[in-house]
């Protein structure tokens, strides 16, 4: 558990100093191209879990964070993703607000989703009596709920911080970019009324979760490859 | 020296002839009546066991005869079930003990504790010399790193603290959870007190005779709720634990479901401890109830057992490391005490000759 922590703590130490370096040499913020996107994501989400992680003593989600952290980072270090790329914007405060805390807000979605992964595993092991090793480890449900919860209002005041941001940058944005953008907000605005108005149980908040982060980067990447016209 | 262990226990004996032995054996006469330099008593419900050091041998039936409550051993001399165990297999077989390997419940760690008061009251009188000294402080470092280094421990093994570990899976901290038994049987009253000892604070307890209801209520600091009105308690509670004598089940998912409606957000566990079962096999379906009957609780129950049983050749591995170790340790102190009694001088020579 501890050996987790350490672990993702050292990762999103290196993420850092990375993303400052190519931040440093671009003059803006390191988020010019997909393969910056995706490191600034993963940092995102080691970020998050280091905040949400000791706060619920879930510290196994390290050992689910840290392979999608992985898995992320050699996918933009494998793919040839890395093309310097000339933003057609020129960088000003309001873009770099904006692009920055929907990313940050895309790592607590990540998160979410993740702590997602792990309530209906262990919903599933508990409601078929099929309890397997892992059972021993995976937190309490009630504990990841209330992670999935506290993750999800991060994510949705951060988005919503980025989507309102995004009519300031004082470009033109293509409709089609804002309607999907707006089309994750309204889903995450409805995860958390359903959450509260208990329209869903607990098992379909997390299932919602895995759903809600699939489509947020789907479109994430819909903004980042197809339409160059705006850097997230 | 010669460490010895002689001794019965459930893998000899019935219950009937550990208490013929587990009588009321001091160490003392132990020491003075068998000739030995050291003693240690172990006596547990399911073993009796006498460590000894003695310079010459000290015959099993001596031991016996210590232990004995009955006077003529002689009469059950043949069928005596004592084992007996030298040097390094009375380490290994020490080691095993205090790691629960030898235990009817593997991995169980109350033996521990036995075993460590056992090495307190020896010390205490005086019976437990150097020998016994170190090969107890080593046995108690050997279960340390067994039960940190393999998963020999871990797991529930008990119905009780089966639904216990689970009612922690669900809600990890049990100080906020409501708890209804329903029917005062003991079963019910032990894993009450089970969860009560892991913090439940709010426990309510309905039962048919309502003064039994009182009585169990008043034993675990819980409150009593009528017969009558307890479905309306499942709007509230989170565990729920059912163990009465109904021949037909008292819940049923059509009775449940209204009730759940308002607390969609809050798991509800039932634990249903009846045989007959008190609570339908279909309330498991609906959403956030976790069901488990006295058949599924038992087979966790004997697959951590399992569990822990695959655990054994790691745990022995470990043992067999120490045992060695200690072994090479005794003779060395052996062979350290033999030079300075025989040839005081033999170590400051070869020293010498070889500075030359």
């Amino acid at each position: 558990m501890r050996f987790n922590f350490l672990a993702v703590g050292l990762g999103f130490i290196l993420q850092t100093a990375f993303l400052s370096i190519r931040g440093r040499e671009l003059s803006r913020c390191p988020i010019t191209n997909l393969f910056e996107v995706i490191i600034f994501v993963a940092w995102s989400v080691a970020l998050f879990y280091i905040v949400v992680g000791p706060a619920y003593r879930l510290s196994l989600m390290g050992a689910f964070t840290a392979p999608v952290v992985a898995l992320l980072q050699i996918f933009a270090l494998i793919a040839p993703i890395d093309h310097p790329h000339r933003p057609k914007l020129p960088a000003n405060s309001w873009l770099e607000f904006h692009a920055s805390m929907s990313l940050v807000a895309y790592g607590a979605f990540a998160l979410s989703g993740i702590a997602g992964v792990m309530y209906l595993v262990q919903e599933r092991q508990l409601k078929t009596h099929h309890l397997h090793s892992i059972f021993f480890h995976l937190p309490p449900l009630t504990d990841l709920f209330a992670a999935i919860t506290r993750l999800l209002w991060w994510g949705f005041v951060l988005y919503t911080l980025g989507l309102i941001s995004g009519f300031f940058v004082g470009e033109p944005l293509p409709w089609p970019q804002i309607i999907c953008a707006i089309g994750v907000w309204i889903l995450y605005a409805l995860i958390l009324q359903g959450r509260y108005l208990r329209w869903f149980a607990p098992k379909r908040v997390a299932a919602l979760c895995i759903v809600g982060f699939s489509a947020a980067l789907t479109l994430l990447w819909g903004i980042t490859f197809t339409a160059q016209t705006h850097t997230p | 020296m010669n460490l010895f262990c002689v001794g019965v226990s459930y893998h000899t004996a019935d219950v009937a002839t550990l208490e013929r032995f587990g009588g009321n054996a001091e160490i003392d006469s132990l020491l003075r009546k068998s000739g030995c330099a050291e003693a240690l008593l172990l006596a547990t419900c399911n073993r009796v066991e006498v460590y000894g050091a003695s310079e010459s041998r000290v015959s099993t039936l001596d031991i016996a005869r210590c232990l004995d409550r009955k006077i003529d051993i002689h009469a059950s001399r043949e069928s005596a079930p004592f084992y007996r165990y030298e040097d390094a297999q009375c380490v290994r077989h020490l080691f095993r003990v205090t790691c629960g390997i030898d235990s009817m419940v593997v991995g169980e760690t109350e033996i521990l504790g036995q075993a460590k008061k056992a090495y307190e009251a020896a010390s205490s009188s005086g019976a437990a010399g150097s020998h016994l000294h170190r090969l107890f402080q080593r046995a108690f470092r050997v279960a340390k790193q067994v039960r940190t280094h393999t998963d020999i421990t871990r797991g529930a093994v008990s119905v009780g603290s089966v639904a216990v570990d689970l009612a922690q899976k669900i809600f990890g901290d049990l100080r906020n959870c409501k708890v209804l038994v329903l029917g005062a049987g003991e079963t019910s009253e032990r894993t009450a007190r089970a969860l009560v000892s892991r913090g439940v604070a709010d426990l309510r307890v309905s039962n048919r005779s309502g003064e039994r209801a009182e009585s169990l209520a008043q034993l675990t600091a819980a409150r009593a709720v009528p017969f009558e009105t307890w479905p309306n308690e499942c709007r509230e509670i989170d565990i729920l634990i059912t163990s009465t004598s109904s021949e037909v089940p008292l819940l049923s998912r059509e009775k449940l479901a209204p009730t759940l409606r308002d607390r969609i957000d809050r798991p509800l566990f039932i634990v249903d401890i009846a045989v007959p079962r008190n609570v339908d096999i279909g309330v498991n379906d609906l959403a956030g109830v976790y069901l488990y009957d006295i058949d599924s609780l038992q087979s966790i129950a004997e697959q951590s057992l399992a569990m822990r049983r695959e655990q054994i050749a790691a745990a022995e591995e470990i043992i067999a490391q120490h045992v060695g170790e200690f072994e090479q340790s005794m003779a060395d102190g052996l062979n350290r005490a033999k030079g300075t009694a025989e040839h005081p001088a033999v170590g400051d020579g070869s020293l010498r000759a070889s500075e030359l």
